[in-house]
């Protein structure tokens, strides 16, 4: 699934910095044979879902790099947006990293997308790390072997988000911005108060489903 | 388990959880609703994946030429998996468990008269959090808030003025709400309320036992 000699170039290109020409989408529901051709033809933006169940399945370093190669700049770029230095969002940048290799067992492509993984673990880090608290996070549901995610359902789940940020690249400047700022730590929760009516249906919907059927399987 | 909740969190502070600027006092009570409630759970899922959207969408600031080699020497030092938190055992949902470090039984009560008694767990911040216990079919003395009020209920069930809060349910009251809880009858009532300010309980306490409480 993976295709290897291509993504370290490019994962290395993106290191230094380059502009990201993006690696060879693999959607794991699509017959293998047609796979470069449709992306090629479309080039839909990659959905890191194949990199991160190979780090998954067989801590692939490969698929790690590509996914270090397009993530760790972001998150840096993220943490400096809440206010952290260039040096302490380094560092932090790197734990993030590594907790989403050491993690990587716990990813449920039919749950998040590898984006939302990678913000939710830069977004603990921050608190644990910068802000110096505590986050209780919920009790996990995790994947019994009955319960094992279809294809299909991730696949959904990944188009949801792929389209949720086309809706919010969609909005106006003003509003876009103030979500940026909430999802950067610089807002209050008062702040944040005026922010809801976000198009969340969908994704609420599609792992409500998901939720159901894992606890069904769980009995 | 999460069929009967009936009163769920609001958009804000499950997008103020997900933005992770929500205080720890009602980080405390929205993880441990979400952990019992999956029509949260997959509200809270909608609201990381804007978190997604935002991290995707980011300009990047580049990482130094080691940063790489340093992930994967960070990676070798404890290449151990972490695991996720261990599932509920007992009265409390995991989250609240893990961060007292032990369920109901270890927790030390002090009354607050009328029959009610508190525990106050210990955050950072000038939120408070604390566990109420209201004997059964006793009310919990007049109070007003200075700000937010976010009540869950771990046993029991309780009224107030606007509506019946059972097992998981929250209620969300805001600083104009003077209620009067009333624990149905049966067993305590046990909840775990946040507020923004220091509860003020009209005329019966003088004031509330200390902050810092052996729990």
């Amino acid at each position: 699934m993976f295709t290897e000699p291509d993504t370290s170039i490019k994962a290395d290109a993106s290191l230094r910095g380059l502009p990201y020409s993006g690696l060879t989408p693999v959607r794991s529901s699509r017959p293998k044979g047609n796979l470069v051709k449709v992306a090629e033809a479309t080039r839909p933006a990659p959905d890191w879902v194949p990199e991160m169940e190979a780090v998954r399945d067989r801590k692939d370093q490969r698929a790690f790099k590509a996914l270090f190669g397009h993530f760790a700049p972001r998150v840096k770029a993220f943490l400096m947006k809440g206010g952290a230095s260039a040096d302490i969002a380094e560092d932090v940048a790197q734990e993030v990293m590594a907790t989403l290799w050491r993690k990587a067992h716990l990813f449920d492509p039919a749950r998040a997308s590898v984006s939302t993984w990678v913000f939710t673990i830069a977004r603990n880090k921050r608190i644990d790390l910068i802000r110096k608290e505590r986050r209780p996070e919920p009790e996990d549901l995790p994947w019994g072997p009955e319960a094992e995610p279809d294809q299909d359902e991730a696949l959904a789940l990944q188009e949801d988000c792929e389209r949720l940020g086309e809706a919010l690249a969609a909005l106006p400047e003003k509003q876009k911005d103030l979500i940026r700022r909430a999802y950067f730590g610089d807002l209050t929760h008062r702040e944040i108060a005026e922010q809801t009516g976000l198009p969340l249906g969908t994704i609420k919907s599609r792992i409500r489903l998901a939720l159901d059927r894992l606890r069904h399987a769980m009995g | 388990m999460t069929t009967q909740i009936r009163h769920h969190l609001t958009d804000d502070l499950l997008m103020a959880y997900s933005a992770g600027s929500l205080p720890e006092a009602f980080s405390l009570v929205v993880a441990s609703h979400v952990s019992m409630c999956d029509e949260c759970r997959a509200r809270l899922a909608g609201f990381d994946a804007v978190g997604g959207s935002v991290m995707e969408a980011m300009e990047v600031a580049d990482m130094s030429e080691e940063a790489f080699g340093a992930t994967l020497a960070l990676i070798a030092a404890n290449e151990d998996a972490e695991p996720a938190p261990a599932p509920r055992t007992g009265l409390f949902p995991a989250p609240l468990r893990d961060w007292i470090g032990g369920d109901v039984d270890t927790i030390v009560w002090r009354g607050v008269g009328g029959g009610v008694s508190q525990a106050v767990i210990q955050t950072r911040g000038p939120e408070t959090v604390r566990l109420l216990r209201i004997p059964g079919g006793t009310a919990v003395p007049d109070h007003g808030h200075g700000g937010t009020e976010l009540t869950m209920v771990l046993q029991g069930a309780f009224r107030d003025e606007t509506d019946r809060f059972a097992a998981g349910d929250v209620e969300c009251a805001d600083e104009d709400m003077t209620h009067t809880p009333v624990a149905e009858p049966g067993p305590d009532c046990i909840c775990l309320a946040a507020t923004d300010s220091r509860l003020q309980f009209t005329g019966l306490l003088p004031r509330i036992a200390g902050r810092i409480m052996g729990i």
